[in-house]
């Protein structure tokens, strides 16, 4: 079953910039995708417009059954609740611990503290940081901060995990922990879309890319195909 | 259930964020607190001019002089014409020997000068004292009362009268404008330091949208925060214009200068005050963080 599912998407900007031109493509539940591309290929656009931070100027994208390009703005939480986004800057509040920045995402559902305690303990801990969860994030590593973000990204058990260069402003080796982590979180259900610029992190983890150009899927290349050959 | 649960976390949010960004709360609550008290210095000046316009003009009397063949009987017919008017407050007979024994009272050169004056040959006319409830409509019932038989002159102080009033319309009009202008400023004030404030929150605003928040849900604690923040501005104003105009009324005991101008009874005067106090700072902080919220939440 597609979980997401574009057609004919384009979209250009009030600059008169088209970032993405006659995009069709398809994503199965419980796959692992890159987008990969030069700089300007429309890589962030496009995954912008799934977690409907831009509409598509035509076209149509459906996102868990959720028809993106008419969702209202007053509406748009709805779709954030069966996502989740991992940014490159991290983005965690200074102020809140680790625990109070992953229980965010929960206590907008108004669950009983009891049932959020259980679930941030279980996602700090699949992320392997169970004895951090008082530290303030600026006490961690830049590796230990995605993990944070990631957890709080999938502690609502999201359909869909939406990458946007976590491993961006990381070490190699930090990069490869990131990539474990999402490669577990994948492994028990999650759909994972991940935008990057790093070739050495695909060829390694052998998932599905898709390649974009100038606004255009290029090639999609099946789980194993893609090879970087670097000059 | 749920929705309670919502909302007891917005409130709990919203009283750790006022402490959490500890500085900016700070600057927010010394704008209110600062612009609060002009306010309140604003009020408590207007509505003491409103007050002394209000006893001056209470004060004013038309006496009617009657003539001074009037019998008893034409005495009590020209006072019931008189009760009979509109806009009458108040209406005092004095009689020819009463006025002749209150001058007589108040001054010894009179005194002497009138003992062998006796209801016959005393050149004193017997008066009718009307008090007027609106002191717009004394020269209409300055005017009525002279037709009257009877009634020989009708005084009030014309021409003076009149002047006072407009002036005092005046007054009170330019006070009203200033305190309506100053709460404007007030508004205006607030409204933009919560919104810096809220600026600097962006991220926080954007990582709510991220996680799923709905829109009223990122809105409330933040309207609550502002609520907050008003009422925590309003404390200081208050102290002031409790004890302020306490003190102030008691070291000029009641008036100002001359026993003339009376100074407002401090209660309830300084509780409605700082009724207003609240008010102000809460309606504002309030409108002020939803309308710097509302600003973020538009993709």
């Amino acid at each position: 079953m597609d979980l997401i599912r574009i057609r004919g998407a384009r979209k250009t900007y009030k600059n008169g910039v088209t970032a993405i031109q006659d995009l069709d493509l398809d994503i199965k539940k419980g796959e692992f995708v890159f987008v990969i591309g030069s700089t300007g290929c429309g890589k962030s656009t496009l995954i912008k417009m799934l977690y409907r931070e831009e509409k598509p100027t035509s076209g149509k994208i459906i996102v868990g059954g959720i028809n993106v390009g008419k969702l209202r703005n007053s509406k748009v939480y709805k779709l954030r609740r069966k996502i989740g986004v991992v940014f490159q800057d991290f983005k965690l509040l200074p102020k809140l611990t680790v625990y109070e920045n992953v229980a965010f995402a929960l206590e907008i559902f108004g669950l009983p503290k009891r049932e959020i305690h259980e679930k941030v303990v279980k996602v700090l801990d699949l992320v392997g940081l169970k004895n951090k969860a008082k530290q303030y994030p600026t006490h961690l590593s830049g590796g230990e901060q995605q993990r944070v973000a990631i957890a709080r990204a999938i502690v609502n058990g999201p359909k869909l995990l939406i990458c946007d260069e976590p491993t961006g402003n990381l070490d190699e080796v930090t990069s490869m922990e990131i990539m474990k982590v999402l490669d577990e979180i994948n492994k028990l259900g999650t759909t994972i879309i991940m935008v990057t610029h790093d070739t050495e992190i695909v060829n390694k983890m052998k998932k599905r890319v898709i390649l974009l150009d100038t606004g255009r899927v290029l090639r999609d290349y099946k789980e194993g195909e893609y090879v970087h050959e670097s000059n | 259930m749920k929705a309670i649960r919502i909302f007891s976390r917005s409130v709990r949010d919203s009283f750790k964020s006022v402490f959490r960004n500890f500085s900016l709360s700070l600057a927010s609550i010394s704008c209110i607190t600062i612009t609060l008290i002009v306010v309140a210095i604003a009020i408590i000046l207007s509505q003491n001019v409103n007050n002394f316009a209000s006893l001056v003009e209470g004060d004013v009397t038309i006496v009617a002089f009657l003539k001074r063949d009037v019998t008893d009987s034409q005495t009590d017919a020209i006072k019931d014409k008189i009760d009979k008017m509109p806009y009458i407050e108040s209406v005092v007979y004095k009689s020819k020997m009463e006025l002749s024994r209150e001058m007589m009272d108040s001054s010894d050169v009179f005194s002497s000068v009138m003992q062998n004056w006796d209801e016959k040959s005393t050149p004193i006319q017997a008066t009718f004292q009307v008090k007027v409830k609106d002191i717009n409509e004394i020269k209409y019932v300055a005017d009525e009362i002279s037709k009257l038989d009877g009634v020989d002159i009708v005084k009030y102080g014309e021409g003076m009268v009149e002047q006072l009033v407009s002036l005092f319309d005046m007054v009170r009009k330019v006070s009203i404008g200033m305190v309506i202008a100053l709460v404007i400023v007030t508004a205006f004030l607030i409204t933009n330091t919560i919104k810096i404030t809220i600026f600097s929150r962006k991220r926080e605003i954007e990582i709510m949208r991220l996680v799923g928040s709905s829109n009223i849900n990122i809105k409330v604690p933040f309207i609550l925060e502002g609520l907050f923040l008003g009422l925590m501005g309003s404390i200081v104003p208050i102290i002031l214009t409790v004890f302020g105009y306490n003190k102030l009324y008691e070291k000029f005991d009641g008036q100002l200068f001359s026993p003339f101008i009376k100074l407002i009874v401090p209660e309830p005067f300084v509780y409605n005050i700082s009724f207003v106090l609240v008010g102000i700072g809460i309606l504002v902080g309030m409108f002020g963080s939803y309308t710097a919220v509302k600003k973020h939440l538009k993709i």
